[in-house]
């Protein structure tokens, strides 16, 4: 209990940098998705970090929040990609292109 | 390395802290590379359990198991059933020209860049108000599931009420999105007289 906040935030860091990385190199929408979530879990972790340094309850109840919302996105978002593989199969993101100009 | 941790920090709690971030960055990586969606959802389990380790190591015994029962359970298996489902469980297809591969020098320096700033903050600035315990302490006697109910259920009871209402919104999306809009038509339509003989057989249970 008395490692500092610094190694989690790095860690943290480190988490939603690879999230990043993947929803911007990745092309199954799918694995996109995840690594949305990936980013989710990176803040979640931030949070439970602050909440532990400047002994606040705040921090983890806004965890259980994101966790809600983050269940509720991911039930609507998968709707979203079961619905887009339905009406074009094989779809990857680059092939998602109905709104381009 | 070891100026990261604080002069108290003790042996258990550094190999505790190495053990999660181990899980947690090799499932990060394993999420971004695989090929296989499957492997991207299993290493997406390592990812949160080895963040349910850190939280049981912070004191957030609640979250951890939280964490564990819906995210690696329910969200976990939600994207797998969407996978299997789907029948993506192949690896992508790589054929094809990646327009996207120019991109990739510049996404990396973004994201080193995002990630630096991050660090930054967190190595100099992390404490913006420094003032403690606004929203109750979570030290103290008692225990985490006790101080994040009183937490939750009072101070925040109108934000969880409005989950509430997200949450039944979120499932009436999903079932109108996944639902097929000819759904019944194309039941009669295929199974033909099996259909029929089903529809006997349910009027008969009901008389």
């Amino acid at each position: 209990m008395s490692l500092g906040p610094t190694p989690y935030l790095v860690l943290a860091a480190a988490l939603f940098s690879i999230g990043g990385i993947g929803v911007m190199v990745r092309r199954n929408v799918l694995v996109m998705f995840m690594c949305v979530e990936l980013m989710l879990n990176a803040v979640n972790l931030t949070f439970v970090t602050f909440a532990r340094t400047l002994d606040d309850i705040a921090g983890q109840a806004l965890v259980f929040f994101v966790l809600v919302v983050a269940a509720a996105e991911v039930v609507v978002g998968l709707g979203i990609i079961v619905s887009i593989y339905r009406h074009r199969l094989g779809a990857t993101a680059d092939d998602l292109n109905a709104l381009e100009g | 390395m070891i100026a990261l941790f604080a002069a108290d920090a003790t042996v258990p709690d550094i190999i505790t802290f190495g053990v999660g971030a181990l899980l947690a960055l090799a499932g990060a990586a394993g999420v971004v590379v695989s090929k296989n969606p499957v492997h991207a959802a299993l290493s997406l389990v390592a990812t949160l359990f080895g963040i349910a380790v850190l939280f049981i190591e912070q004191e957030a015994h609640f979250l951890a198991a939280v964490q564990v029962i819906v995210y690696a359970g329910a969200i976990v298996v939600l994207f797998l059933f969407v996978i299997m489902l789907l029948g993506v469980d192949r690896a992508e297809d790589n054929a094809k020209p990646d327009v996207f591969k120019a991109w990739r020098p510049f996404v990396v320096v973004m994201s080193l860049a995002v990630g630096g700033l991050v660090l930054a903050l967190a190595k100099w600035d992390w404490e913006a108000t420094g003032q403690k315990s606004v929203g109750g302490a979570s030290s103290g006697a008692r225990s985490n599931v006790d101080k994040l109910a009183e937490s939750i259920f009072q101070q925040y009871l109108l934000p969880f009420e409005a989950t509430s209402l997200l949450l039944v919104i979120a499932v009436v999306a999903a079932v109108i999105l996944a639902r097929r809009p000819n759904f019944e038509d194309e039941l009669l339509e295929d199974s033909g007289e099996g259909t029929q003989v089903e529809v006997g057989s349910t009027g008969g249970v009901v008389q």
